[in-house]
């Protein structure tokens, strides 16, 4: 059982499970590089999480300068993982850099198979790939749509509302 | 015991003088129209929240079979009245039209809701703005989502067009829905009156 | 090739079933396999249904997604073998509105009224869990009024009630019992009578905001809340003998659509699902929010994980909820039913008049909203479908950065190729029913 280290040198972050933890309103978050991420989880998967409760993404496009702990390199995206434990009745969350470059980041299907619809999800919304997952297609939108909805830079399509000064036009009852 | 005659050996004791108290008769266009209207059977096109209401409206309090209407026919092939509830999406507009299609003639539709009249509070990308860009819209009905009240408003202005004759008429011109809008009205405990056609 | 050319065609897009003798056999372990955690070698040991040597060809239908069974524009793509369900494949999609994109523009007063529209069989749940998202990320926590307190408790747990009565309404309509639409929509009439008295609508109040609810309970509530108490218990034994007795309600329900605890750990399921299996995890129990570690109420647990159990189970929860409900009425406090943060909450209309300040803050707060600090933050209640979480992310200014709302039945539908494998096609109608999605939040 790993608990949160605080180290003798003030300016390193504090450490669980060997990833950066930082404190989020009272809830923990963990930092893992895109490399350590699939570690982590058969790690927390050992350690009594077993439930995923929440996988999503943001796109930080517009909000690079967000806080976060010291030796994590900020990207575009983020994939954040909410993770539960009934047994210990704790909630763990886990956000991942994921660089725009390269938006590519391994399934969780394997440990939680409950992820796959959500992984799909973001992958509809953000474009971020999932490599090994089993299904990934868009789930939301059309399968012949273009681009990525929650994408900063996707147009939400507001269309300007237009008012017509002559209300004697539409026949009302 | 004294002799208690049926209805039906009434009528065959008035013989051809009980034609005058014993038969109607209208025109055929008259009748057809207002069998139409007291018998229209909606296919069940529940989308969202408006289709929770669409289903109270159909339940025992505020109920839709005093209007002939308790029938959801799952087929669109024996509905007549086609009413969107709720909102629409892009996905979901191919298979509007499709329902739409296989509905036979006469058929109407009740756009029901914000949502599906124009996109409602949803002015995004993944709406469509207004159902009437798929279909031909006879009768809309405001509210988020609206009170049974509002619904049976709309559905009650919709069979007096469809008795009154406008609305076969219409769409034999154009093609177009009659484009009727109604004003909602507010859940609340005090009977509303409205009015309805034109007689 | 537009979509609907693809429907006409009859060719199915990539979304759709791909028939089993086209699939990998690596691919369908991996259906089968990773649910249960096991290795691809212990799962091939399992072995799979039984191929029927005189059906050599299994046919593939599409239910859906209108249809009078689903619980809303639900799609499934079904592999049949004779009756038999091989595979199943929830498509979704079909109500997709854009939510969390909206969500982005509209400020935090705004929100609950778009949250509130997700899952739309219990509006004032999705308004809580933004409430309490967006309080936790402003650090008001902790001074929220103790009256508003009571007030979210019992609003929520009346709308427990009325979702669960829809659930049995629903659910016998689909099992073919259909009086029992008519009588669930009975009740469900007054609590929504209830609401419109207090909140001014009978759905989608948009009632719960941060800072506490929007307005104070009207004069006589207490009265009403008694005449609903008094009504829906001997109406709930009325269906208790309808229903849960009879040879036909059970044969059609038990054994049927069945899931074990790991899977439905495994696959993240919550709330009656989870329930069902006899893992007692209720989020108002076990990681209480509000005040209800106060309150006195059982946790409802299944042991088979069948459909029965879970119709059992919401049945039963609406007489715990009835239980929580006396205890509030008890209980419930006077005072302020939003806190008096200005920032925040409006200020009263009679205010306006006198203090120019007052009229800053209510222009302020309704034009370009209240700013809430940076940071993120993952709120979650438990709704009658199982976890709701609220993920919002925000960036210092009036409008979330992010505002990603945790669904329960998005992660439950998962559950369904899992509990419709190796049964009947007449099941599937049950199955869903007994999972009780409700598809404004699955397509959110």
């Amino acid at each position: 059982m790993s608990e949160a280290t605080t180290p003798e040198d003030a300016t390193a972050p504090a450490e669980r499970y060997g990833v950066p933890l930082s404190d989020s309103r009272g809830q923990q978050v963990l930092h893992p590089t895109r490399d350590g991420y699939i570690r982590l989880l058969r790690t927390l998967l050992d350690e009594t999480f077993t439930m995923c409760a929440d996988l999503t993404a943001v796109d930080y496009l517009l909000h690079m300068n967000r806080e976060l702990p010291a030796g994590v390199v900020p990207e575009r995206f983020e994939v954040v993982v909410n993770l539960l434990s009934l047994q210990r009745r704790e909630r763990l969350r886990i956000r991942v850099q994921v660089p725009e470059t390269d938006p590519t980041i391994a399934s969780a299907f394997d440990l939680y198979p409950g992820s796959e619809a959500m992984e799909r999800e973001v992958y509809d919304m953000f474009g971020i790939t999932f490599t090994d997952h089993p299904d990934l297609t868009r789930i939301l939108m059309p399968e012949d749509w273009e681009g990525h909805p929650l994408r900063k830079d996707d147009d939400p399509s507001r269309i300007p509302v237009q008012f017509s000064a002559d209300f004697t036009k539409r026949g009302s009852r | 015991m004294s002799e208690q005659k049926g209805i039906v050996q009434h009528l065959l004791d008035d013989g051809m003088n009980g034609l005058q108290h014993n038969a109607i008769t209208a025109r055929l266009e008259d009748l057809v129209k207002w069998a139409r209207s007291r018998s229209s059977w909606p296919a069940s096109f529940g989308l969202a929240c408006c289709a929770i209401e669409m289903m109270a409206t159909g339940a025992a309090h505020y109920d839709l079979s005093r209007f002939g209407m308790e029938v959801f026919r799952a087929s669109p092939r024996q509905a007549d009245i086609m009413i969107v509830a709720g909102r629409v999406s892009q996905k979901m507009a191919p298979v509007l039209r499709q329902v739409y299609d296989q509905m036979m003639e006469p058929k109407w539709v009740i756009s029901m809701g914000v949502c599906a009249s124009s996109g409602g509070m949803f002015n995004n990308y993944a709406i469509v703005q207004g159902v009437d860009q798929v279909v031909p819209v006879d009768v809309y009905a405001p509210g988020c989502p609206p009170t049974p009240e509002t619904l049976i408003h709309a559905i009650e202005t919709l069979h007096q067009l469809i008795e009154d004759g406008q609305l076969m008429r219409r769409r034999q011109e154009t093609g177009a829905g009659a484009n009727v809008h109604v004003t909602e009205i507010p859940a609340g405990a005090q009977p509303v009156p409205v009015i309805l056609g034109t007689r | 090739m537009s979509i609907v050319d693809v429907i006409r065609d009859g060719n199915e897009p990539q979304q759709g079933l791909k028939p089993r003798s086209e699939i990998t056999a690596r691919e369908l372990l991996r259906e089968v396999g990773s649910v249960l955690r096991m290795s691809e070698a212990e799962a091939a040991k399992l072995g799979d249904i039984p191929v029927d040597p005189t059906e050599d060809q299994t046919m593939i239908i599409n239910m859906g997604p209108q249809h009078p069974s689903t619980h809303g524009v639900l799609r499934l793509m079904l592999e049949l073998q004779g009756e038999t369900v091989l595979r199943c494949k929830p498509i979704i999609g079909y109500l997709h509105t854009g939510m969390e994109k909206t969500g982005e523009q509209l400020t935090y007063m705004q929100g609950g009224t778009n949250v509130t529209r997700m899952d739309y069989l219990s509006p004032l749940n999705n308004e809580l869990v933004f409430s309490l998202a967006v309080e936790q990320l402003l650090g008001i926590e902790g001074d929220i009024p103790e009256r508003a307190v009571w007030m979210r408790m019992l609003l929520s747990e009346l709308n427990r009630m009325s979702s669960h009565l829809l659930f049995l309404a629903t659910n016998g309509m689909d099992i073919g019992a259909v009086s029992m639409m008519i009588y669930g929509w009975r009740e469900r009439e007054e609590v929504l009578r209830f609401f419109q008295k207090v909140t001014g609508l009978r759905m989608n109040h948009n009632f719960i905001r941060p800072g506490g609810v929007a307005a104070d309970l009207p004069a006589g509530w207490r009265d009403d809340v008694l005449h609903l108490l008094e009504m829906i218990p001997p109406r709930l034994e009325e269906y208790d003998i309808l229903m849960t007795g009879q040879p036909i309600w059970r044969d059609r329900l038990q054994g049927v659509g069945v899931i074990t605890a790991d899977e439905a750990q495994a696959l993240g399921a919550t709330g009656p699902i989870l329930r069902s299996t006899g893992v007692p995890w209720d989020l108002r129990r076990d990681m209480p929010y509000l005040h209800y570690d106060q309150m006195e109420f059982d946790v409802v647990v299944g042991s088979y994980g069948d459909a029965f159990d879970r119709y059992a189970i919401r049945l039963n929860e609406v007489r715990e909820s009835i239980r929580i409900v006396h205890q509030i009425l008890d209980r419930m406090p006077s005072g302020d039913y939003r806190i008096q943060n200005k920032k925040v909450t409006p200020p009263p209309r009679a205010r306006i008049d006198e203090s120019m300040e007052a009229l800053i803050h209510h222009f302020k707060i309704f034009t370009e909203g209240f700013k809430v600090p940076e940071g993120e933050v993952y709120a979650a209640v438990e709704s009658p479908r199982g976890e709701i979480g609220c993920y919002i992310a925000s960036d210092g200014s009036p409008t979330p950065y992010r505002m990603h709302v945790r669904a329960p039945s998005f992660v439950n539908i998962q559950c369904l190729p899992h509990m419709m494998r190796g049964g009947l096609v007449a099941d599937a109608v049950a199955v869903i029913s007994s999972v009780d999605p409700v598809l404004g939040e699955v397509d959110r």
